[in-house]
């Protein structure tokens, strides 16, 4: 018999994620899976799973969860008040796990020792809200299958990680394919402003608010291919970070991207934060 | 072939014409550098995607910078493997692209089925291909007022490119028929019919 949860409440937007699908962006389709990588992996280390299970990824709390059977879960990522972060916790039958909105950072990552266990698609379980792929967004009601399968609990009941950013976030970028686009001005004024984020932002990409950019030439590119962490520049000016369901190609130029690692961080920034692009080294 | 850089998971290399690029990726698909994840051929460029674990863009670098686009020789493109799609042309944007090109219905259709496709890249959607003619200069501009919804299954034109869409969407192409076939179908292995390097007839049918 396989253990369960109930989602009481779904909250604004939870999906299941997982490390996405790679490989097929020859055919149009993006890796999707977590935002913040680093919040995901943390949250299946904590609970003993194992590499890519299946968890979820709560956007601005509000999820409700109730323990059919007993399980052992953990929250990583933004800090909800009234639920057990960075360390496991344990649920009996009929107890609640409960999200509240979180003080600072905007995804929460919900792990449960065994994984959840729902259906894959293309060998992820990963909803890509852009490529309309994966299981659907959860509703009021879902009920989720817990897996058996775990490794060892880790030794530490704790992990040390800094919280996401309350302000200001600084974090590095580098040149992109596209930086001769513009001239060394427009790439100053990038790496020195500080942008705002924009509430339109979602898991395809952080829209920032701040003084636009100009190219300093003409012309169409011709759509080319592109990943997490490239800062685009529409018509606008103003940048487009691109998260985990960014499109697979895209046709305005990439100034620059973003420290792989930063991009977690990034995926952590709620509307109305404070972003600052340092020029950094690629690593 | 110019290389450029693309973050730290990524390496993007630009060729002059699409051609180029077809012949790029044949090569860089058959056998991917060690480390390569992910290879993504787009208009006028191929990007690696590779694993920051285990790799390097600048050790990536070092192994395809000697490739020269020409080397491929058109690998996998196979001319016995041709899928063909029957079109009903009925599509709202035909009496346009008639107009655009300055013949009349008949004749679009005529040129649209008359020689070989092929499958340069996916975008857009899952399953989208982009296609070009062996034949025939083609060069439509998008409508200037994408339309909300397209109907799965609607042949379109853009620029030198013709498509399918795979599902309902939004879009900018002028279309020109429908098609019954399932262009993107996940009980499929592989699910995208028009995947990169697929050779391509349209064929006229009738409702």
């Amino acid at each position: 018999m396989s253990r369960h949860v109930v989602v009481e409440s779904s909250g604004p937007l939870t999906t299941l994620q997982d490390e996405g699908r790679s490989g097929r962006a020859a055919i149009g389709i993006g890796r999707s899976g977590a935002c913040d990588r680093a919040s995901y992996r943390l949250a299946n280390r904590l609970v003993g799973n194992h590499p890519g299970a299946v968890a979820l990824e709560v956007t601005y709390g509000g999820l409700v969860l109730r323990a059919e059977d007993e399980v052992t879960v953990v929250t990583t990522g933004a800090r909800c008040p009234g639920a057990p972060h960075n360390g496991p916790a344990r649920l009996r039958a009929g107890d609640l796990l409960r999200l509240a909105a979180p003080v600072t950072g905007l995804r929460t990552y919900v792990a449960v020792r065994g994984g959840f266990v729902v259906d894959h698609v293309l060998g992820s379980a990963a909803t890509d809200v852009l490529g309309g792929l994966g299981p659907e967004q959860l509703a009021d009601g879902d009920r989720l299958a817990v897996g058996q399968h775990a490794g060892e609990l880790p030794d530490t009941d704790l992990a040390a990680v800094a919280e996401p950013a309350e302000d200001l976030l600084e974090v590095r970028v580098g040149a992109g394919p596209r930086r001769d686009w513009f001239d060394d001005g427009a790439w100053r004024l990038l790496t020195t402003q500080e942008y705002v984020v924009s509430g339109d932002s979602n898991r395809v990409g952080v829209r920032l608010e701040g003084e636009p950019l100009e190219r300093s030439r003409e012309g169409e590119l011709p759509s080319e291919g592109m990943l997490r962490g490239a800062l685009q520049i529409p018509p606008s000016g103003l940048p487009v970070l691109f998260l985990a369901d960014h499109p697979v190609t895209g046709g305005y130029p990439v100034i620059g991207y973003v420290d792989d690692t930063d991009v977690d961080r990034c995926a952590q920034l709620r509307p109305g934060l404070r972003l600052r692009l340092r020029p950094g080294p690629r690593r | 072939m110019r290389v450029l850089p693309s973050g730290a998971a990524g390496l993007l290399l630009e060729c002059d014409t699409l051609d180029e690029v077809l012949a790029l990726y044949g090569v860089l698909e058959a056998d991917p550098p060690e480390g390569v994840v992910d290879v993504v051929p787009a208009a006028r460029t191929v990007l690696l995607v590779l694993d920051p674990a285990t790799t390097t863009p600048d050790r990536v670098r070092s192994l395809v910078e000697h490739l020269e686009p020409g080397d491929g020789q058109a690998v996998g493109l196979d001319d016995e493997q041709v899928v063909e799609v029957p079109v009903v042309y009925d599509g709202e944007d035909l009496e346009d692209v008639a107009e655009l090109l300055g013949c009349d219905r008949g004749e679009v259709v005529r040129r649209h089925t008359s020689g070989l496709w092929t499958v340069a890249f996916c975008g857009f959607a899952p399953g989208f291909g982009y296609l070009t003619a062996d034949e025939g200069d083609w060069s439509i501009p998008r409508r200037k007022s994408p339309r909300t919804k397209v109907p799965p299954g609607s042949v379109a034109l853009a620029g030198e490119f013709s498509g399918v869409y795979p599902r309902e969407s939004p879009g900018g192409w002028q279309l020109i028929g429908r098609t019954e076939l399932a262009i993107f179908d996940l009980d499929r292995d592989p699910p995208a019919l028009l995947a990169p390097e697929t050779r391509v007839r349209f064929v006229e049918d009738h409702p």
